[in-house]
């Protein structure tokens, strides 16, 4: 605010004099236009951890994510998943305030927590070991699927996001520290979207394929009501899908628009102009064939039930290219839904059957998780479950 | 220092089952629910301990930290330290022979008037001596601090794994503790 009001000054004032280093830098254009000095929000932004519902879920997506999945080793009982969670319940609960886990051993890092989400999800080896039934199973084989196990199952997940890289990776040191003495570390995914500061608030991002993705994904009540069961909690499935950009690269705009049936440029369907325009499955072109493809993607992923909505909540993720110069990229794929089975399961089922898009897109990891209630000051993630 | 140690060993006589589990709470065991580790327990007065934990240990000595806050305008001093969980001793760090090591504090841990005395790895810890039981991660133990003036001051520390500032234990016959 000062910087900036001291950079206008000194504009209006036609003063060639750089008030103080630090503005030196945006001050040095060529024209009288002042440059906004920035307004250092993002680290401090502060998503609170309590509540009934676990964040970062619903939770606009920040820039930043690792999904680190563990392996409970035999013999796991409800009391030493009770003690892990506390555990890591504290330490959430801190580092999303911006204050170090006890014993952080870098404590600086923990600052800065940049709307730091960290959500908690069981998988269904977690009830087994609980002694529990699981509210959630591994989804069933679909042939698109080409899955490694080096990206699949888990029996705990942390989904750690923040609109900082350096807070994610403190984040996900700390809170492995504390999960190590009780399950080992089975993958571990990190993904991106927009920095902050890109777009306003709930534009939607496009993803590594050049595709606004997130247009359809339901807001407001019809979210919640997809998103989340009457008593809090949520089911998680995160699929790892490569994209297949050498063969992506092939492809004119128009092949590419086809696949998905919305506008590489505005998003917009087909039969619409706008990016929010509602898809008109029923319109036919002068040919008599459907305008909105019946084999692109938006076509067979659509459903018009609001309570059968998905909450696509994706990262892109960018690996190291091979020999060649071929990318690793792809979609960190996260769906949130109250039900996999009921809301999940059939869309990846019609579009394993049939969408254009699979000539692009290969599955490669997959993992369900059930997202238990949150929990308040004085209680912990699980405590429904295991206490 | 030799002598204090003995005194605090035959606190350990008096210590049989020390450790509450965690997760204990809300189960069909007739425990009650254990605080939940952001609890802070000591309650407001003299003295008060914050963020209070425990180095998480599968057998030998350990360390409970925390930050030691006064709120009062007198100084305030620390004089023992007791747990069900283990004899206990009030430590700190010196140099040795060019080493740092730990040892028993002379005259207990002074906190400043309306100020804070920081118990952490590599500095003033409240140490357990030989715990009677392994302290897992997520664990709670109890512990209470004695001032000079006879008040007590009771609170529940934590249990975390902590593989930093390995010290070891400066009195001769007492064996060298490696990754406290
Ligand atoms: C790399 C993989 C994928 C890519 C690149 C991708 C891309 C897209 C794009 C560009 C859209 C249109 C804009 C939008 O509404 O967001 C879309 C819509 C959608 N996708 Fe995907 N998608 C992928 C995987 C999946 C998977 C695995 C599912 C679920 C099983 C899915 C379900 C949906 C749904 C439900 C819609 C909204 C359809 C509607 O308009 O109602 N997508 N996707
Ligand atoms: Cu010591």
């Amino acid at each position: 605010m000062r910087r900036r009001s001291l950079l206008r000054g000194g504009a209006l004032a036609g003063a060639g004099v750089v008030a103080g280093a630090a503005a030196g830098a945006s001050v040095a254009r060529g024209d009288d236009t002042p440059v906004a000095a920035p307004s250092f929000t993002t680290g401090t932004g502060v998503i609170p951890f309590h509540g009934v519902r676990q964040a970062g879920v619903t939770t606009e997506p920040p820039a930043h994510a690792a999904f680190v999945a563990f392996t409970l080793p035999g013999g796991t009982d409800r009391r030493a998943l009770g003690r892990m969670m506390r555990l890591l319940s504290d330490d959430a609960h801190r580092l999303t305030r911006g204050e170090p886990a006890l014993g952080d051993t870098d404590a600086p890092l923990a600052v800065l927590p940049a709307r730091l989400t960290i959500t908690f999800g069981f998988g269904p080896g977690l009830y087994r070991a609980a002694g529990e039934t699981a509210p959630v199973r591994d989804l069933p084989a679909f042939k698109i699927d080409r899955l490694e196990k080096r990206w699949s199952g888990g029996d705990l997940l942390l989904q750690i996001c923040a609109d900082d890289p350096l807070t994610v990776t403190h984040a996900q040191r700390m809170l492995i520290k504390d999960t190590r003495p009780f399950a080992a570390v089975r993958w571990v995914q990190t993904g991106f979207r927009r920095s902050p500061g890109m777009h306003e608030p709930g534009f939607t991002q496009r993803n590594v394929m050049g595709q606004l993705d997130g247009t359809a994904n339901p807001t407001g009540d019809v979210m919640d009501n997809a998103v989340w069961a009457a008593d809090g909690s949520s089911q998680l499935v995160v699929r790892r899908i490569r994209a297949e950009m050498e063969k992506w690269d092939l492809l004119s705009v128009t092949d590419k628009e086809n696949s998905v049936g919305r506008r590489m440029d505005t998003g917009a369907p087909f039969t619409g102009v706008k990016e929010h325009d509602e898809p008109d499955f029923a319109a036919l072109d002068s040919t008599g064939l459907p305008v909105m493809p019946d084999y692109a993607h938006v076509t067979r992923a659509h459903v018009t039930d609001p309570a059968l909505k998905i909450l696509r909540r994706p990262y892109n993720y960018d690996g190291v290219p091979n020999a060649a110069g071929h990318p690793d990229s792809g979609l960190v794929f996260a769906s949130y839904q109250a039900d996999i089975e009921r809301q999940y399961v059939p869309i990846q089922r019609r579009l394993a059957d049939k969408d254009l898009l699979n000539e692009w897109i290969t599955p490669i990891g997959s993992a369900v998780f059930a997202v238990p209630p949150g929990c308040a000051a004085d209680g912990w993630i699980g405590e429904r479950v295991l206490g | 220092m030799q002598t204090l140690a003995r005194r605090s060993f035959a606190l350990a006589a008096l210590a049989t089952l020390s450790v509450t589990t965690l997760s204990a709470c809300g189960g069909t065991s007739a425990e009650t629910a254990a605080p939940a580790p952001t609890a802070t327990s000591a309650p407001a007065g003299a003295l008060s301990i914050k963020d209070p934990w425990v180095k998480a240990a599968d057998k030998g000595m350990t360390a409970a930290f925390g930050t030691l806050v006064n709120n009062t305008d007198k100084d305030v001093t620390v004089v023992r330290v007791a747990s069900p969980a283990s004899p206990m001793e009030l430590h700190e760090m010196a140099m040795d022979d060019g080493k740092m090591v730990m040892r028993p504090k002379e005259g207990g841990f002074v906190v400043k008037a309306k100020a804070n005395h920081e118990l952490g790895p590599g500095g003033d810890h409240l140490m357990l001596m030989n715990p009677s039981a392994p302290i897992k991660p997520g664990d709670e133990v109890q512990f209470t601090l004695t001032l000079s003036d006879g008040s007590t001051i009771p609170f529940s520390a934590v249990a975390k794994p902590f593989a930093g500032a390995g010290e070891s234990y400066a009195p001769s016959g007492v064996p060298s503790m490696a990754g406290m």
